[in-house]
């Protein structure tokens, strides 16, 4: 540096820059697959859905589908390749063949000039069932154990001898619903023919290399004649991982059928009755504990409803066994999983990825410990924590054998509690009650701690690719898909801090399969820990090679070469990166590379149900505050303070984005949004009409958010923490605040039996069982 | 001989012609003229992903409301301009308030609520310079975000708020001169749209063609588009009619067109109740509002219609017309069973009279759904009892979601009828709502929490009457 004045990069890392397409969201500019311009002669396309829960296909006759305007007509038997869509195990068909597994099934699909008429084609199409009894529930796939996959155990100590030895115990279960994604774009996608046999796809997906992989499998032909790109989605949220498959496929099979572009864009009926959600689950618990609340033993069985496959699930359902200690330390503990097969929709990926629902039956737990024990429930979390960061004595093992290194919750704990004011607001509260006959008021501070790495450890690989022009502007792809979550401004931080150009010389582009192979899909809170990883290790690459060049050229040690602010400096000389580039090349000097980051230190065996099957955890903490009107179980948040470690945050604006806009999804599972199926088996909340995410009134009254200062104990980019998921879960405070509440009306020691989602019709049942108590 | 659809589009006159009547404003905007800043969401006017802002010549002005554009059908915006995202940017480009306020607070994620967002506040801030919080949430409880949680939106409003010049560019003068003053006839292959200018006319269109459907703010009947892909053959619009949206404050009470909008109502109605505010506030959403009318709410027969409950507890009267004549009848006559009420073809609902609510009357509306705004009714209730001296002299009660249709209480309003109101007669009220009503199962709620909701709710009614200092209501509830 020389001294010498030097100005500073704008959009390095740590800072709030704005997200990449910010300008073009509000202009209306940015450009969603639906956005792009279509080919001269593109076709739409519909698929018809099973209307049974559980069907055998006697007869399929498309004879009257063929209308004016009617290009194709697909059914399972005029797929080239394989009629499969499935991420992982066999078992979701592209169209279903002699049966169908659920009420939303895709059947058959019909290309056309325009939607109205491939709809109106498709629904003529003469179809004849004869219906099955369906299982419906998870209840009746334990009973009649059907699964989709086999059921899985993780446990330390004696479970059993820890309950039998303690003073006290309880044994309860939960029913936890499910959630629909409600991205704001439906699923989509735009499948073009090419020569020679080739096929392009625009896809909405986080997955762009699955999509690739199955679109040539579905059409029989090689991966390599497939590319796939996504710009960006309009909304994700773990719904267009493996779901937007399907979709892409049921495209290009009839892109490749009528030799011209196909368009299948689902309305948001179909989207929500035909694509997966987050699982439902029951959880049973027996926990035994002392008279100060700390757990002797414990056991949960955790029953899933996967829906009609596999898909994701057993990763998902092995997540919800990870979290199923969150934050505290289980001496004896077992936990069984049941992946449930339904005669409904596969169940798939989603914010948090099953953790979610393990980690609720957990501060269950915990609050009928306190309840139980007429203590606060934060009192109980205490005691059972994990030991601290740093302060590792005997406490710091999970139930799968993972040391529990970088526990930082006591210190958010001891921060929150201060600024959120939270003993004093639990006097209040009470007082009020005690005072108040109809509105009641409840009050929770709930933990998380997230475990960050795809739990099949293959998949914490990523790569990137990263050209410099001659200019001294940069193009960079990396595997990473953009869905809102920042990812892309957060890469091109990274790779303008390497270089220590300004951002706006960086641009990102179309995710593609053509730029990037083999990756991993944008999900885990992965994304910037593995592509940001990745973008940097190819930056420095080409970093190295410019130093290499210019201590050459200008005759100066390696180390005498240095980037700042816009600036090189070899030895004596300063000039400007895009000087430096230009003289690169003229000299020879290749100004482009490739960057690989695979996670180090995990190792999960899956067998043994023992290992590190995660880099890092991520922790937060939440106090929310709520009223009840206890005549028609009504609510609302009051108060939420939340305190989450994203790390050294990487771009603090976006990750308290990403917090806030968590903690509301989070809240509106467990809240509003109701997942309501009749006994057909038919989802009857398949529209925002009836399904009803967070609007703007439902956020807490009074909204304090902030990061905890702390920076990564492991080696991530920029010491930062994953983002994505861990704050879904600071909702579970809204939850527990919801049952103080109820609690409220009943006698000390009752456990409210509130169920998620705490719909206002939930609530009050629960009130009216408290109050018969 | 067909009319051509004429309208602004984003300051410059554009015509319509060939495309099918019920072809929808969104289908229009990115499919026609590719402009794809205005997103689908939903197509059921439940999102506001396709929020634009609509300019309207009524009495010689001209207002500009937000609307769904996705359930909007194009013949309805003859005479009208339509402004999309894509007008917000000044000449030179630079965004407007809203739109850089919304980049400054990183309010955006996905973007693709966003637009709608924008459209929602800059409507707002283009007819209210200093709006407040709950004007922010009003204008924005149409919208969903799934990404932000919403606070960056809110923050990003009253930050555009504070800028001078909130102004929209638009061009009322221009509207004027598009105005026809007589009915508009648009037809193609696929269908006939008329939009008659006077009551006359539409009694005459309907004669000619009884089965015609009526459209008014077509936030029902663009669904049965967007969302049942019916054919709809004869489209008779109701709303150009100014003699139907006029809303008549008398000494006997207010008499309200049936093609007034829940907007223009709103002001009138809820000065019946502070109640009645609250129930128009959680009334759908300020799109919906801005479009759906008080008549097409009773005229839809639904079973879970907010309107007819309050309306019919106070003593509303419908007049019917047709081309040989009107008769007015009890709102609560009007509706027969599910789905069938008491209008012959060729008729029309054309006014709404409710009439002046005497001193004594104690009178509430509620609305319980699972999320406060936006929702349709588990239960809508309205009460209004007659107390003199201590003692109820008269009562009705009503209710939506609790039967087949808007049902008033017969059991529970005879048991009323003379008892003092205290504790007793509202405990004794609550268990003979059992008679009067067997609810349903449905997604929205469960018979069982319908009945013990209407009966929470009887008892929240009896406390507000009775001791005003309790505290009932968690909405509002801290300020
Ligand atoms: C997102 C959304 C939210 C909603 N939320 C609510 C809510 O919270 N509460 C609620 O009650 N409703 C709600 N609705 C339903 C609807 O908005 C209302 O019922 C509205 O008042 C209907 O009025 P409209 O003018 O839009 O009716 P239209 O759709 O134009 O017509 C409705 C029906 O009335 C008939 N009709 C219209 N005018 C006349 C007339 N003059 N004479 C005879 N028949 C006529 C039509 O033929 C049709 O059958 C919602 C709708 C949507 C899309
Ligand atoms: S698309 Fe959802 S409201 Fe119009
Ligand atoms: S930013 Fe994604 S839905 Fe609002």
């Amino acid at each position: 540096m020389a001294g010498k004045a030097q100005k500073e990069i704008s959009g390095g890392m740590g800072q709030p820059q704005a997200h990449d397409s910010a300008k073009l969201h509000v202009s209306g500019e940015a450009v969603y697959t639906d956005d792009i311009r279509e080919p001269a002669g593109c076709l739409h396309a519909c698929i018809l859905k099973s209307p049974h829960a559980h069907a055998k296909i006697k007869s399929i006759d498309v004879s009257a589908c063929a209308i004016p305007g009617v290009h194709a007509v697909m059914t399972a038997k005029d797929i080239p390749g394989a009629n499969e869509v499935a991420p992982v195990f066999a078992g979701d068909p592209v169209f279903a063949t002699d049966e169908v597994f659920y009420a939303g099934q895709s059947v058959l699909a019909v290309a056309a000039e325009s939607i109205g008429i491939a709809r109106k084609a498709a629904h003529l199409a003469k179809i004849e069932y004869e219906e099955l009894p369906a299982i419906l529930n998870v209840h009746d796939a334990m009973r009649s154990e059907k699964y989709v996959g086999d059921p899985y155990v993780m446990q330390q100590g004696d479970s059993a001898a820890g309950l039998s030895g303690a003073q006290h115990k309880i044994s309860g279960a939960l029913d936890i619903g499910g959630q629909d994604h409600f991205y704001l774009e439906g699923q989509i996608a735009m499948a073009t023919p090419q020569e020679n046999g080739e096929m392009h796809c625009w896809s909405s997906t986080q997955h762009p290399s699955e999509v690739q992989h199955l679109i040539a499998k579905v059409l029989g032909i090689r991966d390599h004649l497939v590319t796939v790109d996504v710009r960006r989605m309009g909304g994700g949220f773990g719904g267009k991982e493996s779901q937007a498959s399907l979709i892409a496929c049921v495209a290009a099979l009839l892109a490749n059928k009528t030799g011209r572009p196909v368009k299948l864009r689902l309305d948001r009926d179909d989207d929500m009755i035909m694509t997966g959600k987050r699982h439902d689950f029951n959880i049973r618990y027996d926990v035994g504990f002392d008279d100060t609340g700390l757990i002797a033993g414990i056991e949960f069985t955790q029953a899933s409803n996967c829906g009609m496959s596999a898909d994701l699930s057993n990763a998902i359902a092995d997540r919800a066994m990870f979290h199923a200690d969150n934050c505290y330390f289980l001496e004896n503990a077992k936990v069984t999983s049941y992946r449930c097969f339904t005669h409904k929709v596969s169940n798939t990926a989603f914010r948090g990825f099953g953790g979610p629902q393990g980690m609720l039956a957990m501060e269950y737990v915990i609050d009928d410990i306190a309840r139980k024990l007429g203590k606060d429930p934060l009192e109980v979390r205490k005691v059972n924590l994990y030991d601290a960061k740093g302060a590792l004595k005997n406490r710091c093992t999970t139930h799968y054998g993972m040391t529990v290194e970088d526990n930082i919750i006591r210190d958010i704990f001891a921060e929150i509690e201060k600024t959120g004011d939270y003993a004093a607001r639990v006097k209040q509260a009470r007082d009020f009650n005690a005072k108040s006959p109809v509105l009641k008021k409840g009050i929770a501070l709930t933990p998380v701690k997230f475990g960050i790495s795809f739990t099949l450890t293959m998949l914490n690989q990523a790569g990137a690719l990263v050209h410099v022009y001659k200019d001294g502007t940069v193009q960079l792809n990396h595997g990473g898909t953009e869905m809102g979550q920042g990812l892309h401004t957060k890469v091109c931080q990274v790779v303008a801090d390497e270089f220590q150009i300004d951002i706006s010389d960086v641009r990102i582009t179309a995710t593609s399969t053509g730029k990037v192979p083999n990756t991993s899909a944008t999900a885990a809170s992965s994304g910037s820990d593995l592509n940001g990883m990745a973008a940097q290790a190819a930056a420095r690459t080409i970093k190295q090679r410019l130093v290499s060049f210019a201590a050459q050229h200008f005759n100066c040690a390696e180390i005498a070469v240095s980037f700042h602010g816009g600036m090189v400096t070899a030895g004596e000389e300063t000039m400007s990166f895009a000087q430096m580039v230009s003289l690169a090349y003229v000299n020879r000097v290749s100004l482009s590379s490739t960057g690989f980051y695979s996670t180090p230190k995990i190792d999960w065996d899956r067998p043994k149900a023992k290992g590190r099957p995660f880099f890092y955890f991520a922790y937060g903490a939440a106090i929310s505050e709520v009223i009840v009107d206890t005549l028609t179980g009504e609510y609302n948040i009051l108060r939420t303070d939340i305190l989450h470690d994203a790390g050294r945050a990487l771009n603090p604006a976006i990750d308290i984005g990403q917090v806030e806009g968590g903690f509301v999804q989070g809240t509106g599972w467990l809240t509003s949004e109701e997942l309501w199926w009749n006994e057909k088996g038919e989802l009857k909340t398949h529209a925002p009409s009836t399904y009803k995410i967070p609007t703007g009134r439902d956020i807490p009254k009074d909204f304090r958010v902030a990061l905890f200062e702390n920076e990564n104990s492991e080696q991530t980019i920029y010491r930062s923490k994953a983002v994505g998921e861990p704050p879904l879960m600071l909702g579970i405070s809204v939850f527990l605040a919801l049952r103080d509440a109820v609690a409220a009306c009943g006698p000390e020691g009752c456990l409210p039996p509130l169920q998620a989602p705490a719909t206002p019709e939930n609530v009050l049942k629960a009130v009216q069982a408290v109050r018969k108590s | 001989m067909t009319d051509k659809i004429t309208f602004l589009l984003n300051g410059e006159r554009v015509t319509v012609e060939g495309l099918p009547p019920t072809t929808t404003l969104l289908q229009y905007l990115r499919e026609r003229k590719r402009m794809t800043g205005t997103k689908e969401g939903c197509a059921e006017g439940d999102c506001g992903a396709c929020t634009v802002a609509v300019g309207s010549l009524h009495g010689g002005k001209t207002g500009y409301k937000s609307l769904n554009a996705c359930i909007a059908l194009l013949p309805t915006l003859d005479g009208r301009e339509v402004i999309t995202v894509e007008h917000l940017k000044s000449k030179t480009g630079a965004p407007n308030a809203v739109q850089k306020a919304m980049v400054d607070c990183h309010a955006s994620q996905c973007g693709f609520c966003t637009p709608g967002f924008v459209m929602s506040l800059s409507t707002l801030l283009h007819n209210k310079k200093q709006p407040d919080g709950e004007d922010v949430q009003d204008a924005i409880a149409g919208n969903l975000c799934r990404c932000t949680g919403y606070r960056p939106i809110l923050d990003a409003a009253h930050q555009a708020a504070q800028s001078e010049d909130n102004a929209m560019a638009v061009s009322p003068d221009v509207l004027k001169e598009l105005a026809r003053g007589k009915m508009f006839r648009y037809e193609t292959p696929e269908g006939k749209f008329f939009a008659p200018v006077t009551v006359e006319e539409l009694a005459g269109v309907l004669a000619e063609y009884p089965d015609a459907t009526m459209l008014a703010g077509g936030t029902d009947v663009g669904l049965w588009v967007t969302k049942f892909h019916m054919d709809l053959p004869v489209i008779v619009y109701t709303a150009n009619i100014s003699a139907l949206r006029e809303i008549k404050k008398t000494d006997a009470g207010l008499e309200i067109g049936a093609a007034a909008s829940y907007a223009d109502a709103f002001a009138a109605l809820a000065d019946y109740d502070a109640s009645m505010e609250t129930l128009l506030r959680r009334f759908a959403s300020v799109q919906i509002r801005n479009a759906g009318t008080v008549g097409g709410n009773i005229a839809n027969g639904s079973p879970i219609g907010d309107g007819p409950p309050p309306l019919i507890v106070l003593g509303a009267r419908i007049t019917l017309r047709s081309k040989s004549g009107a008769r007015e009848l009890p709102l609560e006559d009007f509706f027969l069973e599910y789905k069938k009420q008491d209008r012959q073809p060729g008729e029309f609902l054309e006014k709404i009279f409710v009439p002046e609510k005497p001193q004594t009357v104690l009178f509430k509306t509620y609305k319980l759904s699972k999320r406060f705004d936006q929702d349709i009714s588990a239960v809508c209730a309205a009460y209004a009892l007659d107390v003199q001296g201590g003692k109820i002299v008269a009562a009705r009660i009503a209710h939506g979601g609790m039967a087949g249709t808007p049902q008033r209480a017969s059991e529970t309003e005879a048991f009323l009828q003379g008892r003092d109101w205290n504790e007793e007669t509202v405990r004794g009220a609550q268990a003979l709502l059992e008679k009067d009503y067997r609810p349903m199962t449905d997604m929205r709620a469960s018979a069982q929490y319908r009945m013990d909701a209407a009966k929470g709710l009887l008892y929240r009614f009896f406390l507000e009457t009775t001791a005003p200092e309790a505290q009932t209501q968690v909405y509002g509830y801290g300020g």
